[in-house]
């Protein structure tokens, strides 16, 4: 049945893949017996042009940003830019080894050091590091620091983060492996944190508090101001998932809101590709009260103008990761930045409002809206509504697959039953944002006359619906010959 | 959904039969049907000492995971590996297999568990 | 306008009718009026694509590749030939620009190439199960350590001097927000003091640390420290360069419970330190314990084979506070070129690369040493770079050869006490005779 071999099925012995030269004079291995394997790994024997179609064909099953729409709901999927892959891939940037001297490398941590001041103004925070490797990894990053300045102060008593229970899966995890407790506060019916849910649970063993303003609901938390004083109050700090910051670039800033500690997703808000699941890259800024914790080493611009990497933080979380962050993500974020501008990201976030509110007027009318007030850049449907209906939003996901789409984020947040989350970009046009709408129409009427299409879907990919039991059941996480 | 007499029942929608000292624990119908297809339990050792109301395991399906909370303080005397071989057994047959056996320290906790009738009201609320 | 936003000034006029609104400005009414920031944003406005190209290019010249120097570092960076077949499958955007695979029906490219990665893994490391890769070694050999100590199992690790400081300096970091010490082992001889262990070893540890080769490029034994932590409940984690296991015994035929490491070496540039791509690889038993993605096979409704990503009701997204781990990406590109790499590679070709490598630092240590400027401070095998003590001051031996074009290695003279001149030295296949034998004349010139 199975038309695609693994590479491992290719194979051939005696096929040769790559030449490597052999040293001229005859030197002998020092390793002894004892520590030498017996068998080699089994990797494939193949030729270049076995791999160049085998993976070449892969690429074929797959669909990208290049490939269509992706309306997908808190991930941005909005066009990499090719100039920034380009640049990324200079020999200049990417044959560097780190731990070259420092004068050989100004290029790099000039550019890194632009970086840092371009996100502190964009975000309104006083220094960013760039050594978190993904936004998880600069949560992780935040909440340390949150911990490290209540215990500076000799505060061990704050043992707990609040978040909304509209909050994304890795706000409580990230406090859970600090070492912190949980407690949710629920939303309101106008999709905001509850104001009263959460006076209830402030006290002073509370650290601080997880928020992403607009939230997961795509709607912008009018009572920030108000959340702010009240933590800050109790002496909790405020942390920024920066998860939704292509919705208010250049209209408002965390920073201004009265947030302490933020985290960026370069390969969300700035334009880096999503490259199958990573590498991504999560910058994480605070303010001054939190500088002395930013992980080390901090990037410095000395005196005569040069630049160097400080290690002397004597109260610094520490270390995240070797070395320095993701460069070669961060030199395609720069590249995007500087291409549009204080006036192109502004816009940016504007276009990307428009076309999600554009949406939202067209889809209300055929699918569940639980609130009904402008949005941000996403919005988030709550299925058809019909409480009869047989169909799931698993299965008008799937649908949309026959039509050639991805479909939204689908079952997030958890507080919209059925939930759809839409989020277009400004990077589409309106004659992609059409289809889409008039395709969700249809689909809105398949359900009605014919939801067996929607139960079947998809048949127009290469594979139908996998077995996901099976797969969680007896896991074969491996081929084996 | 199945809800069988003579058993007790607990908040977290598992069932507990009593004979004498031993009580063999299993989850209930609306359990597994709210869970999904089961794709995994993970078990306790035996002379394992639990508290009533603390997670002896997690079991695990395709769309969640949720802690097993022990209705009943003790030592743990068995665990049923049978289940390994196909934990689809829990979803097609949720009373006809256990999940763990405990020698209970307090027998008056059974106290604090509902029986059929009282399971059966309070499933109907939370549907 | 701007080429990376199709919306025309009319286009928003007719979609801003369809919403109801007058102006964009409308959109952001519900944002309250001291929080909005009533001027712009204090940096340059848009730059054509040739001026940007321009001016990055001009801070990537402030730079010195190692393309321009002849470079021997290497200290969990490395400088391998990367095949110029990667690139070309890594630069397709059908992979670049896509998402997490979440719909397996269309990702069935992604999700092949990340079951063909777990399979080289398993295959490198003799582990039965691993993950779709995580940030990189440092924080994977941390991942392993909260696997070690979740729930009852204990809240000391031990983990010993010879593994990469910065290594050590993450696991700490991770461990000291969870309340678990870190104890470090003492090295002697330049490998881990296994006496030291096996006193200060006790039921409360609950992993061992090693990393071989090791940060001084010597090779540690395996077995006796696997049994050992065995002994005492204990986890063996090892943190491990892959490309030595295509001629070393692999940790999983050791007895070792975990292996961590990084695969940058395997088709991923340097990049002055990321992204590179950690690993995670365990025994059966740990299998569920795995963080982060991991790819499954399967069948779709028709019986046709099919990958997905599975066992994720143990990630964050749905596990939430109960996870075991908050990790969300894994670096599912840089995994695609190990993927490719190891295929252009294949069985023989990556055996020659270790091979390569060994031997040419097997040479240029032979040579170092025959100058009577250098003495070998440790008697351990090792792979591809190694520790000399040096008669000349590390600095200025380093300046001396800068001014050569080359990158003599690291200096580990600040390190500790212990080191004092010590020079780590790295040699991969890239590294001629010529440039192993300029270095020794250098050398040579400074008696």
């Amino acid at each position: 049945m199975n038309s695609r071999p693994l590479i491992f099925e290719r194979s051939v012995d005696g096929r040769v893949g790559h030449l490597i030269d052999r040293f001229e004079e005859s030197v002998e291995m020092q390793i002894p017996a004892s520590f030498l394997r017996e068998e080699d790994p089994n990797l494939p024997e193949v030729s270049e042009p076995d791999v160049a179609r085998h993976y070449t064909e892969l690429s074929t099953l797959n669909y990208g940003v290049d490939t269509g729409f992706y309306p997908l709901g808190s991930c941005t999927m909005k066009y990499n830019p090719k100039v920034n892959e380009d640049v990324a891939s200079l020999p200049a940037f990417s044959e560097i080894h780190p731990y070259q001297p420092i004068e050989t490398v100004q290029g790099t941590m000039e550019m890194m050091y632009d970086l840092s001041l371009l996100l502190s103004e964009i975000t309104g925070m006083d220094e960013v590091s760039l050594q978190p490797a993904a936004g998880a990894h600069g949560e992780l990053a935040g909440i340390m620091m949150i911990r490290a300045y209540h215990e500076s102060k000799g505060d061990f008593n704050r043992t707990k983060i609040i978040v909304p229970d509209s909050a994304h899966g890795t706000n409580p995890a990230t406090a859970s492996v600090a070492g912190l407790d949980i407690i949710e506060v629920k939303s309101n019916e106008n999709g905001e944190v509850d104001i009263e849910s959460l006076k209830a649970v402030l006290d002073d063993s509370i650290a601080g508090l997880m928020l992403t303003n607009p939230n997961t609901l795509g709607l912008f938390e009018t009572q920030i101001e108000e959340i702010a004083a009240l933590v800050h109050d109790i002496g909790g700090l405020l942390y920024y998932d920066g998860a939704n910051m292509n919705a208010i670039m250049g209209q408002t800033r965390p920073g201004d809101m009265g947030f302490d500690v933020v985290h960026l997703n370069l390969h969300k808000t700035f334009s880096t590709p999503h490259g199958g699941g990573g590498p991504g890259s999560g910058p994480v800024g605070v303010k001054s009260k939190l500088i002395e914790f930013l992980p080390k080493p901090v990037l410095v611009k000395k005196d005569n103008g040069s630049f160097d990497f400080d290690y002397d933080r004597p109260k610094s979380i520490g270390r995240m990761k070797s070395y320095y962050g993701n460069v070669g993500v961060l030199v395609k974020a720069y590249t995007y930045i500087k291409t549009m501008g204080a006036n192109g990201l502004k816009k940016a976030s504007e276009i990307a409002v428009l076309n999600a509110n554009y949406m939202q007027a067209r889809l209300k009318e055929h699918y569940k809206l639980p609130i009904d007030r402008i949005c941000k850049h996403e919005f988030v449907l709550a299925g058809t509504g019909d409480p009869l209906s047989q169909v799931s939003t698993l299965d008008i996901a799937k649908r949309l697959l026959d039509y050639g789409y991805h479909p939204p984020t689908i079952y997030f947040p958890l507080i919209v039953d059925s939930a759809l989350m839409i989020e277009p970009t400004e990077t589409e046009s309106h004659e992609t944002i059409d289809e889409f709408v008039e395709t969700m129409i249809q689909i809105r009427e398949e359900i009605r006359v014919s939801p067996d299409k929607l139960k079947s879907a998809p048949v127009n990919t290469s594979i139908g619906r996998v077995d996901e039991t099976a797969a969680a059941r007896n896991p074969i996480l491996r081929w084996k010959k | 959904m199945k809800i069988v007499k003579g058993l007790y029942y607990s908040e977290d929608h598992e069932w507990v039969k009593v004979e004498g000292n031993k009580a063999t624990i299993g989850i209930t119908d609306y359990a597994q049907h709210a869970m999904g297809d089961i794709v995994y339990v993970e078990l306790p050792d035996e002379d394992d000492e639990i508290e009533a109301g603390e997670s002896f395991g997690v079991i695990e399906s395709v769309k969640a995971a949720s802690d097993s909370f022990v209705p009943v303080s003790g030592t743990v005397v068995a665990v049923n590996e049978d289940i390994e071989d196909d934990y689809g057994v829990l979803n097609k047959e949720p009373y006809e297999n256990w999940i763990i056996s405990i020698e209970m320290s307090d027998t008056s906790e059974l106290e604090k568990l509902m029986d059929a009738e009282k399971y059966e009201a309070f499933t109907s609320e939370e549907a | 306008m701007f080429p990376y936003m199709p919306i025309t000034e009319q286009e928003e006029k007719s979609m801003l009718g369809t919403i109801g609104l007058d102006s964009v400005s409308d959109l952001f009414s519900d944002i309250p009026e001291n929080l909005r920031l009533n001027r712009r944003l204090d940096f340059d406005d848009t730059m054509s694509e040739y001026a940007v190209k321009k001016h990055v290019g001009q801070l990537g010249n402030k730079n010195t590749t190692t393309n321009e120097l002849v470079s021997f570092l290497g200290a969990g960076t490395y400088d391998h030939y990367i095949p110029s077949i990667v690139p070309h499958i890594t630069g397709r955007s059908e992979f670049y620009t896509a998402y997490t695979p979440y719909q397996p029906e269309i990702s069935q490219g992604t999700l092949q190439c990340i079951f063909e990665y777990q399979t080289m893994v398993c295959e490198l490391t003799a582990m039965e199960a691993t993950n779709a890769s995580m940030y990189d070694g440092a924080s994977s050999t941390a991942e392993a350590a909260m696997i070690a100590t979740e729930g009852k199992r204990g809240n000391v690790v031990f983990v010993s001097a010879s593994v990469h400081p910065e290594v050590i300096e993450v696991v700490s970091t991770y461990m000291k927000y969870r309340g678990v010490k870190v104890e470090i082992v003492p090295v002697k001889d330049g490998v881990t003091d296994f006496t030291s262990l096996e006193a200060m070893i006790s039921k409360e540890c609950a992993a061992v640390i090693v990393q071989t080769p090791n940060y001084f490029g010597n090779l540690e034994k395996l077995e006796p420290i696997a049994e050992l932590a065995k002994a005492n409940k204990a986890l063996s984690i090892v943190n491990t360069d892959p490309m030595s296991l295509a001629l070393i015994k692999p940790p999983g035929e050791c007895g070792f419970d975990i292996a961590v490491g990084d695969a940058q070496g395997f088709g991923n540039a340097m990049n002055f330190g990321g992204p590179h791509i950690g690993f995670m690889a365990v025994t059966k038993k740990l299998m569920r314990k795995l963080p982060g993605r991991v790819v499954g096979e399967t069948e779709d409704t028709e019986g046709r084979k099919a990958y997905v990503l599975t066992l994720q009701a143990r990630e964050q997204h749905i596990r939430r506070e109960k996870a075991a781990s908050n990790i969300c990406s894994n670096q599912a590109i840089n995994a695609l070129a190990v993927t490719v790499y190891l295929s252009a590679m294949g069985r023989k070709g990556l055996k020659t690369v270790a091979e390569e490598s060994h031997v040419r630092a097997a040479y240029l240590r032979k040579k170092l040493l025959e100058t009577g400027q250098f003495e070998a401070p440790h008697t351990q095998p090792f792979f591809k770079e190694f520790v000399l003590k040096s008669n000349i001051e590390v600095s200025k031996l380093l300046e001396t050869l800068r001014g050569s074009g080359i990158l003599g290695g690291l200096d580990l003279s600040t390190a500790s006490s212990d080191s004092k001149d010590h020079i780590l030295i790295c040699v991969t296949e890239k590294r001629t005779k010529a440039e192993l034998d300029a270095y020794v004349q250098v050398v040579e010139g400074l008696r």
